[in-house]
């Protein structure tokens, strides 16, 4: 399903002047390159397309790219990146988020762009911790973990975001891992060339907050089967594996959703008629 | 716009009547059926609505006046009551000033006729709904009502025969026999010459007249001022914008998107405008509340966009189906960190034509956030208007186009005002953000670069000529009134009363609020010894915002009433003689 490589663009045409501001070793900067690879073989010149993100780490990815980019306030990517695909469908849409950004204060956004199904491809770089705020627990944080705010840890069990995104609708889901660039920029080329929205979850270490997870490149494993197109079965497959699964996990075939343009040849006046005594 | 002047509305006749009954009783509609049956005689008029916060039957009433020329308030006293039953009608009291000379058509069988309309000494006239419809099963009590009103007005009943073949139509043949049968029935019911209160033949108007409710009219005003993009989630008393542009975008080339909560709708209509398409929201008070964040991320990137707020009581869920002036505060300063932006607020029905159109325009300009403050009384009212003139404000964006070299967003040499690349113009990729940025858009938390940009976007907004549709202005006189929105109709109403007296008195109402226009207004106060300030809000929030931006004369009296009761010419006429008595 990959697009072959276009010759045309290298991953260095989609990435900006601008010195990322991430702790070395962050895992961001391998899903910016893996970013920049994947546009590089999807062929489409910069401007055509446009990442979206909130804030957190993460959020910083458009500034760094040579695209259109839009970095607006906390948890509201998808919004944007909606209005934006909706009255520019031609441009190829990326939305770059965290786990705080993506499911804790835009929570509510991430189920209803699942369930609207447009053209878009979220990226969210899961390190299960808030780091541009020093370490506070996120939705995907285990329960037992001490931080300032959560004394003894929070008791909370991690939801699963992979089983809400399909839950919701999303019509192609996939986890990734960021230290390994290859997989994740041909599954970044497989969700963007995937109709409607695509979800891919980036498990994407934060070496200063929680350095236990430099053992993720000894955990994680391909998928052992290939993608369904069935959600029941992709339910029980994200459900009951060890989070560690990397692939493209679901791929759906909804239609995306495409707003309803009318013709643009009605004049104005028309519209006064209704009102006519 | 279009406002009628003093002058015009001392000639005002009109007659105010009201149609009570429990929700599903279908007063609102009988009560539009006759706005629209006077309409199309010649007459002008307003229909408002009041409802419990029942979704189905709780008490309504619609409150209709109807001119010989356009009116943009209520009348100081109902002279007619209709009800087909008195559920809750107490509940009205205060809603509903009447006299001696009002009467009221109602069934005795309905239950007892309430307090306050015995209290004011109102003439019952019976009309015996229960006995009719139990003789002609297929009539309706509010058909019964609408005839019997007709009647009582001295229209025939032949009047609303057209309103209702069109409002029945898709409803079959007998439905529109029926209704017809039953307006007969209720016109014969009461005498014709009961009603004290006498309207006048409509005078033939020459201009062509429009029937439209505030709402619709901000509605078609953004589409008139290019707004093609709308993100909408549902709230009272502001929805019926978003359904009007829900059908109507989709007819001009646009397109709505219905938003899983305001933060959504308020954000996807920055990334829209980002994208190039004017776009607009509505909402109210709460829904305004949680917007804020993103209005202020609209200033720092300098987006265009329009956010209507429709304002109800408040504050938290207050009372969503009536009417208050309480969110002016909120518009103004609502946003944290210093965040340049427009306010405007229509002054009528007609006016919301203007006023959306303008807002467009204005946004588009200055690439800026521009609220619009509307009310549930303007908003949800239906007003026959004189089709609002032609405007030539029509939004156009500065765009970045052919880019040769560094693109820089937000240039600091040149106007204040930049061209903006749209996604996809070669050379032009920036990231908009809301993080203090450079000339390119990088973030940037150097003090210098906040500062230049922060004169960037006050500047465009002061550099502006905002001309003369910041204000209406009446007058001369000594005495002067501010006011603001829909309080100033009344307002114009009780200086025309005043006027009778030989009280000359000026109106100087605003309809640009933010940014201030103090020269404008140093002018239009000029020689004023008496300023009084009139306004719908329990914190005197108009009256506060004058005193930080402009110098007031020493003599200010404010008269500041809490929603959700209109302001009545009467009441305006009362602060005005008093001041003179003081």
């Amino acid at each position: 399903m990959s697009a072959e490589p276009k010759p045309a663009y290298k991953a260095s045409d989609f990435k900006s002047d601008i010195a990322p501001i991430w702790c070395p070793g962050c895992g961001d900067y391998h899903v910016l390159l893996s970013i920049t690879r994947a546009l590089a073989q999807l062929g489409k010149p910069p401007e055509q397309v446009a990442i979206v993100s909130g804030i957190g780490c993460s959020s910083r990815i458009p500034a760094y790219t040579n695209c259109y980019g839009f970095h607006g306030v906390h948890g509201r990517a998808l919004p944007i990146a909606t209005g934006l695909k909706v009255i520019r469908p031609d441009q190829t849409v990326i939305v770059t988020t965290g786990d705080g950004d993506g499911y804790s204060i835009g929570g509510n956004h991430f189920l209803h762009a699942c369930r609207r199904n447009l053209d878009l491809t979220m990226i969210v770089m899961d390190n299960h911790i808030y780091g541009m705020t020093k370490g506070q627990p996120s939705p995907t944080t285990e329960p037992d973990l001490d931080t300032a705010l959560t004394p003894g840890g929070t008791g909370l069990r991690p939801f699963n975001p992979l089983v809400i995104a399909l839950a919701s609708g999303a019509n192609f889901v996939a986890r990734a891992f960021a230290g390994n660039i290859g997989q994740t920029t041909s599954i970044i080329v497989d969700a963007v060339t995937h109709p409607g929205f695509s979800f891919v979850e980036i498990l994407s270490p934060c070496v200063t907050f929680r350095p236990d997870q430099r053992s993720w490149k000894t955990q994680v494993h391909p998928a052992p089967v290939d993608a369904t197109d069935d959600p029941a079965r992709a339910a029980r497959r994200i459900m009951t594996d060890d989070g560690f699964n990397l692939g493209v996990l679901y791929r759906g075939n909804r239609q995306p959703y495409t707003p309803k343009f009318g013709g643009s040849g009605c004049d104005l006046s028309e519209l006064e008629r209704e009102f006519e005594l | 716009m279009t406002q009628q002047s003093p002058m015009q509305l001392a000639e005002i006749s009109s007659v105010s009547l009201a149609f009570l009954g429990s929700g599903g009783a279908g007063v609102i509609s009988t009560g539009e059926l006759l706005l629209e049956a006077a309409c199309k005689n010649g007459w002008y008029g307003l229909l408002t609505r009041s409802v419990g916060p029942q979704i189905r039957g709780g008490e309504a009433a619609a409150m209709l006046r109807l001119a010989t020329q356009p009116v943009d308030c209520h009348a100081d006293r109902f002279d007619l009551l209709v009800a087909v039953d008195w559920l809750n009608a107490q509940r009205f009291a205060l809603e509903m000033p009447l006299g001696p000379r009002t009467i009221a058509l109602c069934d005795p069988e309905s239950g007892a006729v309430p307090e306050f309309v015995r209290a004011a000494g109102v003439r019952v006239i019976e009309l015996p709904l229960k006995a009719m419809t139990a003789a002609n099963p297929e009539w309706r009590p509010n058909m019964i009502a609408l005839g019997a009103a007709l009647r009582v007005l001295g229209l025939p009943e032949d009047a609303a025969r057209a309103a209702i073949e069109n409002r029945f139509g898709d409803k079959g043949a007998a439905v529109i026999v029926a209704s017809l049968a039953a307006v007969k029935g209720g016109a014969d019911a009461v005498e014709s010459g009961v009603l004290p209160a006498r309207l006048p033949a409509p005078a033939a108007s020459g201009t062509a007249r429009w029937r439209i409710s505030g709402n619709q009219a901000v509605g078609l005003g953004a589409v008139r001022g290019g707004v093609r993009f709308a993100a909408a989630y549902p709230i009272t008393p502001a929805t019926e914008i978003l359904e009007w542009l829900a059908l109507n975008l989709a007819k001009v080339g646009g397109a709505l998107v219905q938003a899983e909560d305001e933060l959504a709708s308020i954000n996807m209509i920055i990334g829209g405008s980002y994208a190039g398409a004017p776009s607009i929201t509505a909402t109210s008070g709460p829904g305004l509340s949680l917007m804020v964040e993103g209005i202020g991320l609209a200033t720092a990137a300098e987006v265009p966009i329009v956010v209507v707020d429709v304002m109800r009581g408040g504050p938290s869920t207050g009372i969503p189906t009536k009417s208050e002036q309480s969110d002016l505060n909120i518009a103004l300063y609502g946003m944290h960190g210093d965040a340049p932006h427009i306010v405007v607020a229509p002054q009528s029905v007609s006016d919301c034509v203007f006023t959306a159109q303008w807002a467009t325009y204005l946004a588009e300009a200055m690439q800026i956030p521009v609220l619009l403050l509307s009310d549930q009384f303007m908003g949800q009212a239906h007003a026959a208007i004189d089709r609002p003139a032609d405007v030539a404000f029509v939004g156009q964006r500065r765009i970045a186009r052919d880019i040769a070299g560094t693109y820089r967003r937000y240039s600091l040499n040149g106007p204040n005002v930049t061209a903006m690349a749209l996604p996809g113009t070669p050379g032009g990729q920036y990231t908009a953000d809301g993080l203090s940025h450079s000339e390119r858009g990088t973030p940037s938390s150097a003090a210098s670069d906040h500062r230049a940009q922060l004169d960037k976007r006050a500047n465009k907004v002061h550099e502006f000529d905002f001309g003369d549709h910041w204000a209406t202005l009446h007058g001369s006189g000594e005495i002067a009134v501010l006011t603001w929105g829909s309080v100033t109709g009344a307002v114009l109403e009780g200086i025309a009363l005043a006027r009778t007296d030989g009280i000359d008195v000026r109106v100087i109402a605003p309809r640009l609020l933010l940014p201030a226009q103090p020269e404008r207004m140093a002018a239009a106060l000029g020689g004023v010894r008496e300023l009084i300030v009139i306004e719908q809000s329990h914190g005197a929030q108009f009256y506060r915002y004058l005193r930080a931006h402009y110098h007031l004369p020493r003599n200010v009296r404010v008269v500041n009433s809490a929603g959700p009761l209109p302001l009545r010419p009467g009441d305006i006429y009362r602060e005005l003689t008093a001041e003179r008595a003081a």
